[in-house]
């Protein structure tokens, strides 16, 4: 009984202490990316590189599901606004849900998982193999040569692909409703005007989407230098980055919407 | 991949997001439409407010002329104290009058500025004399229970 319950004790403890360490690698390996980046900005071509390793090569996934998801809201938003004789609002449904919600959060999601997961087997691969130790061995810094260069790629990208998501989703929201569906189109993109706005809306849409990609890129970084040197340790490292950036994306989320959308 | 078709591509990628921007600040957003920060500001006392929320329009014959910019509570007066920005472009005269209006049924509330006939205008700081309150549903309700009571029991 009492070795039962020393032993569950021990479990808990393991867990709490291990995690909490977890936590602290975690800390001081951000600190170190941001620390060791000026790197990146006196060579640019390392951060171009990543720019186009981490958002160019997004571009067709963010493309293609953005005009999807403008499309589906065209007309859902369609279906049920018609009920209450304001199909006319559907401008502002469809840029509002985009600009708040679904562009940084959707682009988020498929930028973990495209781009994060990449990262992730990247490093985890290259620690795997010792060619950071390499580095190191040759005093390259592998911190301001391979991880800082990464993360501002991802932070530069997260933002531009989740507005590249808004803007073709409103297009296709556009496309549904006022060339297939036939909303009037002045009264489309007037009313979408007068209810989405700059500041409120928009400015905190790119700033939610500025935070995302520190969150995946960091998370993803941290996998891959955390992982096991092994394929089977890359493997596990890989599904890890996925799931825990898509969780930190939702839940970040909410306490930034919490924040920034008060009901006012 | 060679450098310079990496700096292409990357190119491509950011002017993209850029535009995308841009079309959302311009298309999307109001960055074009009335901008509340030029213009004077004028202050009117209402009874009751309703739903009334900072930044909603101020109208005048329909036409957006002006922002709420804040709302507060008078405690000398005990009314509400109803900050406005209106567009430098438009001038009213001092015997303007402000109302609170709804847009539709169920739509937003804003206030509805009607032109006296005064030689002076508004000036910045100035106060609008004339208000109408927010029409009250259960006042509405009350005024007309209490009128069919007051029937009913004429009518005994």
């Amino acid at each position: 009984m009492i070795a039962a319950l020393d032993r569950g004790l021990r479990q808990v403890g393991h867990i709490v202490v291990d995690a909490i360490w977890k936590l602290g690698a975690a800390t001081r390996f951000s600190w170190l990316v941001l620390a060791r980046s000026s790197e990146s900005v006196r060579r640019p071509q390392l951060t171009l590189n990543e720019i186009f390793f981490t958002g160019t090569l997004s571009l067709i996934i963010i493309i293609v599901s953005g005009l999807f998801v403008g499309l589906v809201l065209g007309l859902q938003g369609y279906e049920t606004l018609k009920r209450y004789g304001s199909a006319e609002a559907l401008g502002t449904l469809v840029a509002l849900a985009l600009v708040r919600e679904l562009g940084p959060v959707v682009s988020a999601l498929l930028f973990a998982s495209r781009a994060g997961s990449a990262i992730t087997a990247k490093i985890g691969i290259m620690k795997a193999t010792e060619q950071l130790s390499a580095m190191e061995m040759m005093a390259v810094d592998p911190f301001a040569r391979v991880l800082s260069p990464i993360f501002w790629g991802g932070v530069i990208s997260m933002p531009l692909l989740a507005a590249i998501f808004s803007a073709l989703g409103v297009f296709g929201g556009y496309l549904i409703g006022v060339v297939i569906i036939g909303v009037d189109s002045g009264a489309f993109w007037s009313q979408m005007q007068a209810n989405v706005d700059l500041r409120e809306d928009i400015l905190n849409g790119i700033i939610k989407s500025a935070v995302f990609g520190v969150a995946v890129t960091l998370i993803a970084l941290f996998e891959g230098y955390d992982a096991p040197p092994t394929a089977e340790g890359v493997s596990y490292a890989v599904t890890r980055t996925v799931v825990t950036s898509a969780l930190a994306v939702l839940a970040l989320d909410f306490v930034l919407t919490s924040f920034m959308f008060t009901g006012v | 991949m060679k450098r310079t078709t990496v700096d292409l591509w990357v190119g491509v990628f950011v002017t993209a997001g850029l535009v995308s921007l841009l079309t959302l600040a311009l298309k999307v957003g109001n960055a074009t439409s009335v901008s509340a920060s030029d213009g004077y500001i004028v202050f009117g006392q209402f009874e009751n407010i309703g739903g009334l929320k900072p930044r909603a329009p101020v109208k005048s014959a329909g036409v957006v002329v002006g922002r709420i910019v804040s709302i507060a509570f008078d405690d000398q007066r005990f009314t509400a104290r109803v900050t406005m920005r209106i567009d430098k472009r438009y001038s009213f005269p001092k015997d303007t009058s402000a109302s609170i209006l709804t847009s539709g049924l169920l739509g937003e509330q804003y206030v509805g500025l009607e032109a006296g006939g005064d030689t002076t205008n508004l000036k910045e700081g100035d106060e609008v004399k004339l208000t109408q309150s927010a029409v009250v549903l259960e006042k509405l309700i009350g005024q007309f229970l209490y009128g069919k009571a007051a029937d009913g029991g004429t009518k005994k």
